[in-house]
């Protein structure tokens, strides 16, 4: 909290001049910025360093050279691709059963009146706030029984329960935003309901779709509980993989964050892509509520 | 609950009474027939209804069944059928201080992650507003970064940050005159290592509300904010008057999903302590999963996460409240 010094300071200045004010203003923005940012580029910073480097008790700030090895160590550490081609597998098979599972539930609590449609929505609703971590004991047995300790297909069905809610909710919110009028005068013009959701919604909500379906896909990428304790050491997915850095005799930090930054930055990327949306989608109507 | 009940009542009769008409007026024209079957729109949630009840809906089943039972590893392999307990599972929980012990961190540890995730957030979002555009791109970035970063990855940054031997926070702090942090373990202690882990969580946590919060500032009339600067209001009455009460919709929102994601944190914790975390460190969620996969009384574990849930279901019962009113605006 340093930065209450300098707001202080602001706050006189703004009575001296509207420019110097913003001057303050901008320069503890420009600390929040270092303050939020430091953990990604401190890790961007070690992956790339000498690993000699990365055990220097008193650390240079700034880059101090620029290698590739620390990524190479990463990679042979203990297998990569593996771990990754499962945790693709399992993201995508969720997200594009998801989507579509969950379309038809949105489209169903968005568009049709029903009785029992409150109590599937507040059910819903309801499901998703259950702490996953509470869950992780009777899922365990569950798939235990089931025989499906340790496969994919455990795990996608496990994953699919926790976007799914989610994905129905906000396609909800994306689908009530296309007015319905749409829908009726294409249905006038002759459409059936399927031809004019076809046509006409399917298109406008595509973006909505897109947006839901990457959100989705890093969810259920991202996990980790379940993963743990769903898959073995041969089937490990690649958030169990970063563990593989820490053995004991102690931890490789700057493999790890090359490995690290591995992970993390297509994720991110694809989180800058979509966050707008999404931001969007899930305060729809808050305020206004 | 008490409070929302008092200041919404205003609200909640026209939304309330807005329904009904679509439940009975479909009926008339005989082209709407198909809109208002309800085995159309039954079918289409078929599907998603049939994978929440098998691996949501019987696990919670499950989980209540479980923490009235025995159920250990000769069960699990079903060397002995499971045999019903009665309340033995939940007196003997709650009988143990370590228990009441982990229940007061926990809430401890939650409540300072919520009100710093809140309080920095609300910050940033006000600041936000008076930078330049360029600044504002540049937070907007950190925090987009930080808000995408996986948990477990987050997690693994923030050991190396904090690493006794080689962190760069013990060597910026021993950059201070007469500070020698190096070497300092922070894990050593369970309040200094939680202290970590709250800063992990805030920082993870804080972008979403900065973001969110934005959105809910681009919508407060200026002109209301204006009038109240008019009529001598300084800038902390009108945030407190004008600003705070158009926003209290998305600030109980935020405040109760931040409860229920806090008092969840698990990865953080488990990692961050290589899987083991010490009793110093335990929470609520990291306890369950100890009791039931460490020690192996699966049953144990599910009574205590089935008190944590009940432990949630007022806040759980705010949000939806919430949610339905959103949900109600169409």
């Amino acid at each position: 909290m340093s930065g209450m010094s300098s707001m202080s300071g602001t706050s006189t200045a703004a009575t001296g001049g509207h420019r110097k004010s913003k001057v303050g203003w901008n320069l503890l923005g420009l600390f929040v910025f270092v303050t939020a940012g430091f953990p990604v580029y401190w890790m961007l910073n070690t992956a790339f360093k000498p690993a000699k480097d990365a055990i220097d008790p008193d650390p240079s700030l700034l880059p101090t050279g620029l290698t590739l090895s620390n990524f190479s160590r990463a990679l042979n550490i203990a297998d990569f691709w593996g771990p990754v081609g499962r945790s693709l597998v399992v993201s995508l098979t969720v997200v594009v059963i998801g989507i579509f599972v969950g379309m038809l539930a949105a489209l169903a609590i968005s568009r049709f009146a029903f009785r029992g449609r409150k109590v599937v929505i507040v059910g819903i609703l309801a499901v998703q706030m259950v702490p996953l971590v509470a869950m992780i004991i009777p899922v365990f047995l569950l798939l235990n029984d089931l025989g499906q300790y340790d496969r994919l297909t455990g795990l996608i069905i496990t994953y699919l329960t926790f976007i799914l809610p989610f994905t129905v909710w906000t396609l909800r919110g994306f689908i009530v935003n296309i007015p319905r009028e749409l829908e009726e005068a294409a249905m006038v013009d002759g459409c059936s309901r399927t031809t004019a959701f076809l046509r006409v919604v399917f298109p406008l909500l595509a973006p909505g779709m897109v947006a839901t379906s990457v959100y989705g896909f890093i969810q259920a990428w991202n996990e980790y509980l379940y993963a743990l304790m769903l898959m073995s050491q041969q089937n490990q997915t690649a958030t169990v993989w970063l563990g593989n850095f820490t053995t004991k005799h102690g931890t490789e930090y700057a493999p790890m964050m090359a490995g690290s930054t591995l992970m993390a930055v297509p994720i991110v990327v694809l989180f800058l892509l979509v966050q707008r949306k999404m931001a969007a989608g899930l305060t729809a109507g808050a305020v206004k509520g | 609950m008490s409070a929302a009940d008092t200041t919404t009542p205003a609200k909640l009769p026209p939304a309330r009474s807005a329904p009904p008409p679509p439940l009975v007026a479909p009926q008339p024209p005989g082209r709407k027939r198909t809109l208002s079957g309800s085995a159309v729109p039954w079918a289409l949630l078929a599907p998603c209804l049939l994978i929440l009840a098998l691996v949501l809906g019987y696990p919670l089943v499950r989980l209540v069944v479980l923490s009235f039972q025995k159920f250990g590893q000769s069960q699990l392999w079903g060397f002995q059928p499971a045999e019903s307990v009665g309340l033995d599972n939940f007196t003997e929980v709650l009988g143990d201080s370590e228990f009441w012990a982990v229940v007061v961190r926990t809430i401890v540890f939650a409540v300072t992650c919520v009100v710093f995730t809140m309080v920095i957030g609300m910050l940033i979002a006000l600041l936000l507003q008076r930078v330049s555009g360029w600044v504002k791109t540049l937070i907007n970035i950190a925090l987009v970064a930080s808000w995408g970063m996986p948990i477990i990855v987050a997690t693994t940054v923030f050991k190396w940050l904090f690493d006794s031997d080689y962190g760069i926070f013990n060597a910026l702090l021993s950059r201070i005159p007469g500070v020698d942090m190096i070497g300092h373990n922070w894990f050593a202690s369970g309040p200094e290592g939680l202290a970590v882990i709250t800063l992990l969580v805030v920082w993870g946590a804080v972008p979403f509300v900065v973001i969110t919060l934005s959105a809910g500032l681009t919508q407060v009339p200026k002109e209301l904010e204006e009038a109240a600067r008019l009529d001598g209001a300084g800038a902390w009455k009108v945030f407190r008057f004008v600003t705070l009460p158009i926003l209290k919709p998305i600030i109980v929102m935020l405040t109760t999903l931040s409860v229920i994601w806090d008092m969840g944190v698990f990865p953080q914790v488990f990692v961050m302590r290589g899987g083991h975390p010490e009793a110093e460190f335990q929470l609520l969620t990291t306890y369950s999963y100890d009791k039931a996969f460490v020690v192996n009384d699966y049953a144990q574990g599910s009574a205590i996460a089935l008190l944590t849930v009940l432990l949630l279901l007022g806040v759980i019962g705010v949000y939806m409240r919430q949610m339905l009113k959103i949900g109600d605006v169409e």
